[in-house]
């Protein structure tokens, strides 16, 4: 099929540009290779589908290889809703060269052209002759460059349905984590940490934790603190008396204020990253003037960190990780050491959603410091849940100013944005060689490097900063803050959530101050066809007749994903019988060329229930100083609470696939403040909207 | 030996040794080798290591070893030879209900001592016996229609 939605090759297709880097035959199964890495959103079953949709057959037989340093081409981080996107394009321009080369070879047996081929499961048949591909082609085939291949068509095919390839293991209790593999003499590793680590170590006196039976070995190396254990028990054991007979300094970092004040002091001076001057400027009739905010947010995995790690004698490091990148980490890993890249690997193991940058490559380094210090037996570090919210990165705190007004007809005038954040991303092999606890604590650092701020288009604070809203006097300003009260990074949408929050929000604010319905407000200022009609679709299903109609109470909300990816529209209700006060939340989403319906449907589900979470529950409470230390601290949602969500799929089979995972959360957010607005009157602009905020505004 | 532990796990007989002391969740999984019941926050808050001891859902990370004496214990890997399990299975597996799973092995624990004990649980009652269980991936609505769609197929059947 001549592939309209394959768009420029992706750049790790430049990278590793042969057949055999992304996908082989194995007997009767295809192999593919694909450098993404499963999160739980799904990934690896939809690239399956993929490369069974271009090859023709049935999706059981593609198995996916995992990912792995020394095996894997180096897609880099699995982040940013790229994966469909960008792995997804590798896999399919893989699997289609793939399918050229097979073809070809059955074109010359069976003496007829591959369009008038027919291809079912591998078997590929022309006048009662029959060729496999399970035959195989030249080993030579596979080293050949995709670019190179002619491309050899087959009929359209509609993409083959499969369920979660990760399923089944999941639902009957077998092995399916980092934490259930076992190498032959695994030890148990624990770190021993303060809250907002690294701090320097003051004292230790490690006599009563060597005491504990089943101990191997307190290590301690600089700043590092931990314990190898025989059991789990022990280790355990052995950590909590370590925390108990040690005491750390206080923390460099000053605290910020809870008035907001901390982020005047720590703002850099205003910085135009957008602008646009279409016209003279008309007096506006209306100018409103708000300040949005997003507290801290914790990924708050299920599952804390876990990494597993051993040398050999020869002293290579190989190294097991739920990382998002393990390319990234390979490389920091060997700067930590001192060591060639080409002397460690990195493989990717699965642990529970992790939503961006959480622990899992500190507990990676932490398991190959332990490691290394009992001779390069294997170890494997679980931090205890307090470990993971005393000192996970979270998503960073964030101020949005906006300043808007409407002309005289309505029509939005100008649009004066500010964005107040630290960096967004910290992740390892981008930065100094200190993003990770351990790498910090080796050398007594009691600093890891700053969060960087990824620069438009895609952005970190600035992610979705631009509103897509026709207005002839746009101005979009960061105020990037150099300080970082606390460690933070990469949280799934970056700074979408907090600037669509503020965005449709202020959208709500103009649309009653222009007299408008809020629904009519956006279409008439969109000019994006596909962003109008994720907004009508939306309306449509929930019977949209303005916010406020038949004793109900809505709030709706838009955005396109990096003003690049998805597009988006959300409409929240309000019900006060329910636990949460939200009901119900129906999205539409256009992700182009859709993959897998029901993969896409539960990834916006998902991100729908988490956003409403954020919205409505959460802030890592570091205003007091102390971190959460458990769930008791830190509530997220609960089945109770869930409100129910409906998905409406516009599929696009000729546009390309846009990646989803993160496209619900900005709309979702401002959906629920939206709707709030039209049950109560009260327009709630900090989040989280708790009742206490409703009450108190009310 | 005469102090072992001895109690019946998925339906066959288990020893641990007493001398141990521990959680029932490392000894599960790091002696028994059974690594269904998920490690999770290890106080007892999120549910991912939920078992089943003599028919009622238990987090085993703070269930000492010593309280499995005498008792039935049933992991996750115990689930499919109970009718309840194996309906729990294919209805999450029609339904699609997961994401990451984390938290999936023991939510099927706790559904499948509410459908042993109410037959046609209504949705409020299968949300009230899944507050025990935390879900970070926002998978909640699938997984109660799962819970309710295997109930339905057991009351059919």
């Amino acid at each position: 099929m001549p592939d309209v939605a394959a768009g420029p090759p992706p750049a790790y297709l430049t990278r590793h540009p042969r057949v055999g880097q992304w996908i082989g035959i194995d007997g009767d199964r295809i192999i593919i290779k694909p450098g993404k890495v499963e999160l739980g959103q799904g990934v690896v079953t939809a690239l399956a589908i993929i490369a069974a949709e271009e090859l023709r057959v049935r999706p059981e037989r593609v198995s996916v290889l995992p990912t792995a340093t020394d095996t894997s081409p180096n897609e880099d981080y699995t982040s940013g809703s790229f994966s469909i996107s960008q792995g997804g394009a590798s896999i399919r321009a893989a699997a289609a060269a793939l399918r050229s080369l097979l073809l070809a070879r059955a074109e010359g047996v069976l003496g007829a052209p591959a369009a008038d081929l027919e291809i079912v499961d591998g078997d590929v048949a022309h006048g009662g002759q029959h060729v496999s591909y399970w035959d195989g082609i030249d080993d030579e085939a596979f080293g050949l460059a995709i670019s190179d291949i002619p491309a050899r068509g087959a009929p359209a095919a509609k993409p083959p349905s499969l369920g979660r390839l990760d399923l089944a293991a999941k639902l009957t209790g077998a092995p399916a984590f980092i934490q259930d593999l076992d190498l032959p003499g695994t030890l148990f590793g624990r770190t021993v940490r303060p809250p907002a680590a690294p701090r320097r170590l003051e004292r230790l006196d490690d006599r009563r934790a060597r005491l504990t039976p089943g101990l191997v070995d307190v290590v301690r190396t600089g700043d590092f603190l931990g314990v190898v254990a025989e059991t789990e028990e022990a280790a355990i054991r052995a950590a909590v008396a370590l925390s108990q007979d040690c005491v750390w300094a206080a923390s460099p970092h000053e605290p910020p204020t809870q008035d907001g004040a901390w982020m005047e002091r720590a703002a850099s001076p205003p910085e135009v990253v957008y602008e646009r001057h279409d016209a003279a400027p008309r007096n506006s009739v209306k100018v409103i003037s708000a300040v949005y905010r997003k507290p801290y947010i914790a990924h708050a995995s299920i599952a804390p960190s876990c990494g597993l790690a051993r040398w050999d004698a020869a002293g290579a490091l190989e190294v097991w990780s739920h990382t998002q990148g393990v390319f990234p980490l390979r490389r920091e890993l060997a700067g930590v050491f001192g060591m060639p890249e080409s002397a460690v690997v990195v493989r990717h193991a699965e642990n529970a959603g992790c939503y961006g940058h959480n622990g899992a490559e500190d507990a990676a380094l932490d398991a190959a410091i332990l490691s290394r210090a009992v001779g390069g037996r294997p170890v494997r570090v679980q931090w205890s849940r307090a470990d993971e919210f005393g000192n996970e990165p979270y998503g960073p705190a964030m101020q949005v100013q906006i300043e808007a007004g409407v002309a005289e007809d309505g029509a939005i005038n100008s649009w004066r944005q500010e964005v107040w954040s630290n960096g967004h991303t910290a992740r390892p092999g981008r930065g100094q060689g200190l993003s990770l606890l351990g790498a910090a604590e080796l050398v007594q650092s009691d600093r890891l490097d700053d969060a960087l701020d990824p620069p438009l288009p895609y952005g970190g604070s600035l992610r979705n900063a631009i509103p897509l809203y026709e207005a002839p006097d746009v101005t979009v300003i960061r105020r990037l803050l150099t300080q970082t009260p606390v460690r933070v990074s990469a949280l799934r949408s970056l700074g979408a959530f907090a600037n669509v929050f503020a965005i449709e929000s202020m959208i709500d604010e103009l649309a009653l101050a222009a007299g408008q319905d809020p629904l009519a407000f956006r279409l008439r200022q969109l000019s994006d066809d596909r962003a109008r009609q994720v907004l009508e679709a939306a309306a449509e299903r929930v019977g949209w007749v303005t916010r406020e109609a038949d004793g109900r109470a809505l709030g709706l909300a838009f955005a396109r994903y990096k003003n690049s990816g998805a597009y988006c529209a959300a409409v929240a209700e309000v019900s006060g019988d329910h636990p949460l006060g939200i009901s119900s939340l129906v999205l539409a989403v256009d992700a182009g060329r859709v993959v897998s319906q029901d993969g896409l449907r539960n990834q916006i589900e998902g991100g729908a229930i988490q956003a409403a979470s954020w919205t409505m529950k959460e802030m890592a409470p570091v205003y007091d100083g102390g971190r959460p230390s458990g769930w008791a601290d830190y509530p997220i949602l609960s089945f109770s609470e869930a409100p129910s969500v409906e998905v409406v799929v516009i599929d696009r089979p000729q546009a390309p696939s846009l990646g989803a995972g993160e496209c619900a959360a900005g709309p979702v957010g401002a959906a629920i403040a939206n709707a709030f607005a039209a049950a109560y009157g009260v327009r709630i602009r900090d989040l989280p909207i708790t009742r206490e905020r409703v009450l108190a505004a009310s | 030996m005469a102090d072992d532990i001895h109690f019946k796990l998925n339906g066959q007989p288990a020893r641990l040794a007493a001398a141990g002391g521990g959680m029932l969740l490392f000894a599960l999984r790091n002696e028994l080798g059974l690594k269904g019941p998920r490690f999770g926050c290890g106080e007892g808050h999120c549910g991912a290591c939920m078992v089943l001891v003599d028919g009622r859902p238990a987090n085993a990370c703070d269930l000492p070893t010593s309280a499995a004496a005498g008792t039935s214990v049933v992991t996750p890997e115990g689930l499919g030879a109970t009718p309840e399990g194996q309906a729990l299975q294919r209805a999450f597996i029609e339904l699609q209900a997961g994401q990451c799973g984390y938290c999936l092995s023991g939510v099927l624990i706790s559904a499948a001592a509410l459908l042993r004990r109410e037959a046609r649980p209504t949705e409020t009652q299968v949300r009230s016996a899944l507050d025990r269980h935390l879900c970070r991936c926002g998978t909640h609505q699938r997984i109660v229609r799962a819970v309710l769609s295997a109930a339905a197929e057991l009351a059919d059947a």
